[in-house]
């Protein structure tokens, strides 16, 4: 592993450099929108992989939930944290495509509101697992992943009723892409993917570590003779 | 009855016992929820025009907000007195005592909107221009909504630092569809609108949230 994750790192920078490129230079300039259309190319990708990191949460706590395995909770903690990381990214740029675009910063329609209840909901996760006290705090927020990612497709459906009956000006558009474009927003997604997969492997390295520490420290005291206790 | 059946019919019986005899929360969340409905009027003149448009939200803002006041105490009397360590080891499953507290929940936090709605109608001038018992249909399943899934995290947020800050964080995101569809359901029926929709989503977001808090009800109190 200590030879493969800096090789991976290097690979990972040139891919993502290389797809920063595309997305700046390389791709046709878009024809009502013009150069500011290219954030696309980080917006979508980002949110794409949130979505993954989210659904690998949702795997990761059932896991536990059955066989309660540490190294299952490890992986969704560190999944809930990246992917939080990534579903902040698409709502900030978000935004900041659609000021100059639509002159407006916000707007609560579908794409939009699912995506920032989506974030509401992994937040909350995460300030359970940072407030929790228990020692049990990998079962309970296992539990309270479980029901949030059920609560997902309620979002969707309750959100897409509700702008169907209140139409609100769409952002991020629809219908068909240029094949160039596709082109180089797969290409941004794959540099993202491997970005969001080292960040993980590097958190979960962490993590472990950081456990391990504390296991160790924690036996250590327990066995120590009486009145040594450092 | 059968003897999980028997057990929530006990403990239901039980809290609702000794909220009647002290009286301490009810007192407090009446006054809470008069108080509600009056910093609302301030805050959003209830003028006609504009109050069928918005009461819909409104109600269920307030009723929400009394719904958390009476969630926090859910678990209080439990902890204080270690019913909840005696109710580990005992045999009784843990879907019993959750169904208990849901229910005394439900009960309690009816009440209030049964006594809520009415100084609504009054300050707010509202009248249903639609059929008046589907809004006691939304209201029904938009409180049972509320209250699985608080009872649900007021147990999980037992063991946490800020523990009564700890139950709204966790209650709010995960209840959105649930408040949009009764907000949206009142607002229809208000207005003389079909409703039809967002019953059904109620319906089965009740349905999917009660199975599963019942099913990992069981890890959550042996876990805290």
């Amino acid at each position: 592993m200590k030879r493969v994750f800096p090789i991976l790192g290097v690979l990972t920078a040139i891919l993502l450099s290389y797809a920063l490129y595309q997305a700046l230079v390389v791709a046709p300039t878009e024809r009502t929108m013009g150069d500011v259309q290219r954030i696309f190319y980080y917006h979508v990708p980002s949110a794409w992989t949130a979505f993954i990191l989210f659904f690998i949460n949702f795997g990761a706590s059932v896991f536990y939930l059955i066989k309660r395995r540490p190294a299952a909770d490890i992986v969704a903690l560190v999944t809930a944290e990246v992917g939080v990381v990534f579903c902040t990214v698409v709502l900030v740029t978000g935004p900041i495509w659609a000021r100059p675009v639509w002159g407006i910063w916000w707007t609560w329609d579908m794409r939009l509101t699912s995506t920032l209840v989506l974030w509401l909901i992994y937040v909350s996760y995460l300030f359970l697992r940072r407030f929790s006290s228990s020692g049990e705090t990998p079962l309970l927020a296992a539990s309270l992943a479980v029901l949030g990612a059920l609560c997902v497709p309620f979002v969707y459906f309750s959100i897409w009723f509700f702008r169907t009956q209140h139409p609100q000006p769409v952002m991020g558009g629809g219908g068909s892409i240029d094949p160039r474009m596709l082109h180089v927003l797969l290409i941004n997604w794959l540099a993202f993917s491997c970005f969001a997969f080292l960040v993980c492997w590097s958190r979960y390295r962490l993590e472990k570590l950081q456990r391990d520490v504390d296991h160790a420290h924690a036996l250590e005291s327990l066995l120590a003779p009486r009145g040594s206790v450092r | 009855m059968s003897a999980p059946a028997g057990i929530t019919r006990v403990s239901l019986l039980k809290d609702l016992r000794l909220e009647w005899r002290s009286k301490d929360a009810i007192n407090s969340m009446l006054f809470f929820s008069l108080l509600v409905v009056v910093v609302f009027s301030f805050s959003f003149d209830p003028s006609a025009e504009e109050s069928r448009q918005i009461a819909g939200g409104l109600i269920w803002v307030a009723f929400l907000f009394a719904a958390v006041v009476a969630l926090n105490q859910t678990w209080a009397r439990e902890i204080r007195n270690q019913v909840l360590d005696a109710y580990r080891v005992s045999p009784a499953p843990a879907n019993s005592l959750f169904m208990a507290k849901t229910l005394g929940n439900f009960i309690f936090v009816s009440v209030l909107e049964a006594l809520m709605t009415p100084l609504f109608i009054v300050f707010y001038r509202l009248r249903a221009l639609g059929p008046a018992w589907q809004l006691l249909l939304a209201a029904v399943l938009g409180t049972w909504a509320l209250v699985v899934n608080g009872t649900f995290f007021a147990a999980m947020s037992l063991r946490t630092r800020s523990r009564e800050i700890m139950l709204p964080l966790l209650l709010f995101p995960i209840s959105i569809p649930a408040l949009l569809a009764m907000v949206q359901s009142t607002t229809a029926i208000l207005n003389g609108e079909g409703a039809r929709f967002w019953i059904v989503l109620l319906v089965t977001y009740d349905l999917v949230f009660t199975t599963v808090c019942l099913i990992l009800f069981e890890t959550v109190l042996n876990a805290e």
